[in-house]
């Protein structure tokens, strides 16, 4: 087994083990979703209107929330040092932190979204698309939040932070993914914002790790 | 191969801070000379423009403070990479001195940008335009910078940490405004004003180059001015800095 | 002279546009001034409190 898969398995045997760490910003992403009917309207046609944007914004928060902590476990007991002194280079070791991070934190949240969406009267035709741009787009979004954990992760009070600087930056997914959900609501062709969404998760997977090491390697020296 | 001498001097905190110092009057001369020239040519001197009226003259300054606030982004993130790179203290002095200055003009770009929106698109703000998000992407991002540099007392870390911000957040600036930019083709919204259109009169096109100029020179000026109350902040306890002191009385 | 202040009856817009580009540019002034000053009178301190008599140790007590 490779170095990338065992990380990978380590860090999901871990969050599995803390579970009510994983599942607190998916009650997050719950509870915001729920809130804006309250705070907007609830009635059925204004809902539909704001439905994409909101999910697409609590995801966000929620992925924020979910990953902003990432190495800090790591670099509290000093298993972030031994990682950094193995022979497999840091950029693979983050990326399958990351990779493990995405399926047992995002992955369920992506699952949830239907029914949210339904509750927002978003109609079904809606939602391969915005599952699928969700798909695309949550891999770039978990390397720029990494990205901001790698940077905070010596600081004392880093979370906070690493929205202030990571969440301008994920304006693009922002844009190409909830459109491309409402042209799926629309029922127009989709294709142009999920091919860029793909292009995106793709430049971010192969530059973010460089980052992120690098981020790691100044924080904890 | 052995580096060229002024590569070396351009390493040397003595060197550049006496450098700049007899390069700041003239920069600073020559960029007062430009915008006098410039602004009173845009004021007063360049005719009345047709659609707009006397509001179109924000045209002398606005783009010119936005293209600062991105000049200095850039100049920014390229002075953090070689300071991170091949670990050059000056290198990262620029990049700090150049923070601020990028951000109040991304401001000072937003607020005339707001300012000459209202009589001309009738809206101070307007999200579907590619150069307004740009601009505010770059204000967050230069905050951003500024906080994440404030967070961390070691100033080394600080330098590292930030210059790998800023490198990522120039490989973003694009990704964004084509994102905007593409996400504006799906609005019809109000007709954006052409600023930079070939369409522009010379005796408007003038002025505005010149006042480009001005700026620029501005900015260079600012940057080696803090340039140098930066680098004797971090030599405080070198020999030079205290014989420089001295000498002082 | 007036009709000039007045700009076409824009001038709010144009003189507020160009005073808060001013301001901007006085505030980058002032702002690397200081910390250049503040620098030097930081360094000067340092300077200086190395000449300053030595404060007497236990032993001299």
């Amino acid at each position: 087994m490779n170095a990338f898969s065992m990380i990978l398995a380590r860090d999901l045997r871990i969050a599995f083990r803390r579970f009510g760490e994983v599942s607190t910003p998916l009650l997050f992403f719950v509870i915001v979703v729920s809130l804006f009917p309250l705070a907007l309207s609830p009635n059925a046609d204004v809902l539909r209107e704001v439905g994409t944007g909101v999910l697409w914004v609590s995801a966000l928060l929620s992925s924020l929330l979910a990953l902003e902590g990432l190495f800090r476990g790591d670099a509290d007991d000093g298993s972030l040092e031994q990682l950094m002194l193995s022979p497999v280079p840091l950029g693979i070791t983050v990326l399958a932190k990351v990779a493990a991070h995405w399926l047992i934190a995002v992955l369920p949240l992506i699952a949830l979204v239907p029914v949210l969406a339904l509750s927002y009267a978003l109609p079904l035709q809606a939602l391969p698309t915005m599952i699928a741009a969700l798909l695309l787009a949550t891999p770039t979004l978990s390397v720029l939040i990494a990205i901001g954990a790698a940077l905070t992760v010596s600081l004392r009070r880093g979370g906070s932070l690493v929205g202030l600087l990571i969440l301008p930056m994920t304006a693009p997914l922002l844009i190409f993914g909830s459109r491309a959900t409402d042209f799926g609501v629309h029922g127009e062709p989709t294709a142009g914002p999920l091919y860029l969404l793909a292009a995106l998760a793709v430049s971010a997977v192969a530059l973010g790790p460089v980052a992120i090491a690098a981020a790691i390697r100044v924080g904890v020296e | 191969m052995p580096l060229p001498r002024w590569f070396h001097l351009l390493g040397s905190p003595p060197f550049v801070y006496g450098f700049a110092g007899k390069l700041t009057p003239w920069l600073g001369a020559a960029s007062f000379l430009l915008l006098a020239i410039g602004g009173y040519w845009g004021l007063v001197v360049a005719p009345t423009e047709r659609v707009q009226g006397e509001v179109y003259r924000i045209l002398y300054i606005h783009p010119q403070t936005a293209y600062v606030g991105m000049m200095a982004y850039v100049v920014m993130a390229v002075a953090g990479g070689i300071g991170y790179i091949w670990r050059i203290k000056l290198a990262h002095a620029v990049a700090v001195t150049a923070a601020p200055i990028g951000a109040s003009f991304a401001a000072c770009a937003l607020a005339t940008g707001a300012i000459w929106g209202r009589p001309t698109w009738g809206t101070f703000w307007q999200w579907s335009d590619p150069r307004i998000m740009s601009e505010t992407l770059l204000l967050f991002l230069f905050l951003g910078y500024l906080a994440l540099r404030a967070a961390f007392e070691d100033r080394e870390k600080a330098d590292r940490v930030s210059a790998i911000l800023a490198v990522v957040g120039v490989v973003n600036i694009p990704v964004i405004h084509y994102s905007v930019v593409w996400w504006n083709t799906l609005h019809q919204g109000p007709s954006i004003m052409k600023v930079g259109s070939p369409s522009i009169a010379p005796e408007m096109l003038v002025p505005f180059l010149i006042m480009v100029a001005g700026f620029t020179l501005l900015f260079y000026w600012l940057l080696l001015n803090g340039l140098r109350g930066e680098i004797v902040e971090r030599e405080r306890d070198a020999r030079w800095i205290r014989q420089l002191v001295e000498a002082r009385g | 002279m007036t009709e000039f202040l007045r700009m076409g009856g824009d001038a709010a817009y144009v003189w507020s546009a160009y005073g808060i580009t001013l301001g901007v540019m006085v505030w980058n002034v002032w702002w690397a001034r200081r910390r250049h000053s503040k620098a030097l009178e930081k360094a000067r301190v340092f300077a200086t409190a190395d000449r300053a008599p030595k404060q007497p140790t236990v032993r001299q007590l």
